[in-house]
């Protein structure tokens, strides 16, 4: 037990690590999948047809597997990275766990939104038209902020399995929740106490996430419970 | 006789090398084939195990016990909010410690030690059994009550019902939300390979460090987990429709 409260400043900056990742993955791949998901749909086949392909092989792997490829793959092209003078960003943990983090969120949101998109009721669309909205003017109006309304609870859950997985970047070797744990475990011996806070920060965190996007969706969403409340 | 059939088999391998260059990565497409093969068996085993979970966990969800449906809930809750690579290191590391300090608070020092394959995947059936509890609850719900009600009516009782009318029809409702447990728990398998079990991840990390070339070990292990993922899905579709054959379409 002491160790932990010996510890605490250092489990307080590792949330900070974790959350920084996370946000960023989430506010990065969340404007990536917004366009993609509408090339999915709308866009002509040779735009559909590679959206469909990058989302297809990041849902499709593991993301330990992406974060390896991106990581420790850059190196067997170190030489063609060093020409383009990219080699001292993929030399750098931080930013290999937060391009792989934001690849992989991409990938799954695109297919959310795409959803979204999808169940936004036809007559909206008419409607739209009708009032002379084409092209361009009609998703921004109508259907893209319909979209993120219908697609929220799932882009919440998306959400919160990138927080968690966001753990998988201390293998190579970020010092997020995860990390500091490990470190600290493998230096004390107190395992399970340690590991056993480490859980307990997730759950809280993940916990005051949900929280925070059920909040979001009331907002956004208020106008389908008018009757009701 | 001898010899001519080894001369011949020396001419059959010589063709067939260029061929098999593209898959023999080095030397090394066997041992990935292997780690193929126990990232599938791994995934099979945790599989059973949180079917096995998941219909003991609705089953509690359902319980007319508060205590019992509030464990459940607890389980549920807490799983969900934990990252797998915690709970594999928590479990792996952690309960061995966990039992060699209580026993030398007895007076009784032990050594344990758990094998990676158990710990991986009981932690992985376990993780995933809180999703299938999930999963099953919702499938239960999807049956109509009247069945319920009519086999009651019919005389059996709480466990005959349920094995009888509801297990077969929720089955049916199941499958969707266990295909989607199943294509996310063979993922998760990948992260066995941090406590070193020799599956396809841990043996794409061998190969990439002996050869140094991590890309092509790395894409290829990634190309295996997505044929392992097309192949589910066909099998999840075959399933569907199987089991959407005496249903009546409007």
């Amino acid at each position: 037990m002491d160790i932990i409260i010996a510890s605490l400043p250092r489990f307080f900056s590792a949330t900070l690590v974790t959350l920084q990742i996370t946000a960023i993955a989430v506010f990065i791949g969340f404007c990536i999948a917004i366009p993609l998901s509408v090339i999915r749909i709308a866009g002509p086949k040779f735009l559909s047809w590679p959206v469909y392909l990058f989302t297809f092989y990041f849902r499709g792997t593991p993301l330990l597997v992406q974060i390896f490829l991106i990581y420790y793959g850059s190196g067997q092209f170190m030489e063609q990275l060093h020409a383009v003078g990219l080699w001292g960003l993929f030399q750098s943990p931080w930013f290999c766990a937060v391009l792989a983090l934001t690849l992989n969120t991409a990938a799954y949101s695109t297919e959310i939104f795409r959803g979204g998109i999808q169940g936004v009721p036809a007559g909206e669309i008419e409607a739209a038209r009708a009032c002379g909205m084409s092209g361009t003017l009609l998703y921004r109006r109508i259907i893209i902020p319909r979209a993120i309304r219908i697609a929220w609870p799932s882009y919440t859950n998306e959400v919160i399995f990138l927080l968690q997985a966001s753990s998988l970047v201390s293998i190579i070797t970020v010092m997020d929740i995860t990390g500091v744990a490990g470190e600290i475990a493998t230096r004390s011996f107190a395992f399970y106490e340690v590991y056993l806070f480490a859980a307990a920060l997730y759950i809280l965190i993940v916990y005051g996430v949900l929280w925070v996007f059920r909040r979001i969706e009331k907002r956004i969403n208020a106008f389908l419970h008018l009757g009701s409340a | 006789m001898q010899p001519a059939s080894e001369t011949d088999r020396q001419h059959n391998q010589n063709t067939n090398t260029k061929d098999m260059q593209l898959l023999d990565l080095e030397g090394y497409g066997p041992l990935l084939l292997q780690g193929a093969r126990l990232t599938v068996y791994v995934g099979v085993c945790a599989m059973l195990i949180a079917v096995f979970l998941g219909l003991i966990g609705m089953w509690c969800k359902f319980s007319r016990s508060a205590f019992v449906r509030f464990l459940a809930d607890t389980y549920t809750t807490v799983i969900r909010g934990v990252p797998e690579l915690v709970l594999i290191l928590l479990v792996f590391y952690g309960v061995p410690t966990l039992i060699q300090d209580v026993s030398a608070l007895f007076g009784r020092p032990v050594f344990v030690s758990l094998d990676p394959f158990t710990a991986g995947v009981a932690t992985i059936g376990f993780i995933y059994g809180a999703f299938s509890t999930e999963v099953f609850r919702g499938a239960y719900l999807a049956v109509p009550k009247g069945q319920i009600e009519a086999a009651q009516a019919c005389g059996m009782g709480r466990a005959l019902t349920f094995r009888r009318i509801v297990l077969p029809q929720m089955m049916r409702f199941a499958l969707p939300g266990l295909g989607n447990v199943w294509m996310v728990l063979i993922k998760a398998t990948a992260l066995i390979s941090v406590i070193q079990l020799p599956e396809l991840m841990r043996s794409a990390d061998i190969a990439s460090r002996n050869t140094r070339k991590p890309f092509t070990f790395f894409f290829a292990a990634s190309l295996i987990y997505l044929a392992i993922t097309i192949v589910s899905n066909l099998v999840q579709q075959w399933a569907e429709k199987r089991a959407a054959k005496g249903i009546r379409r409007v």
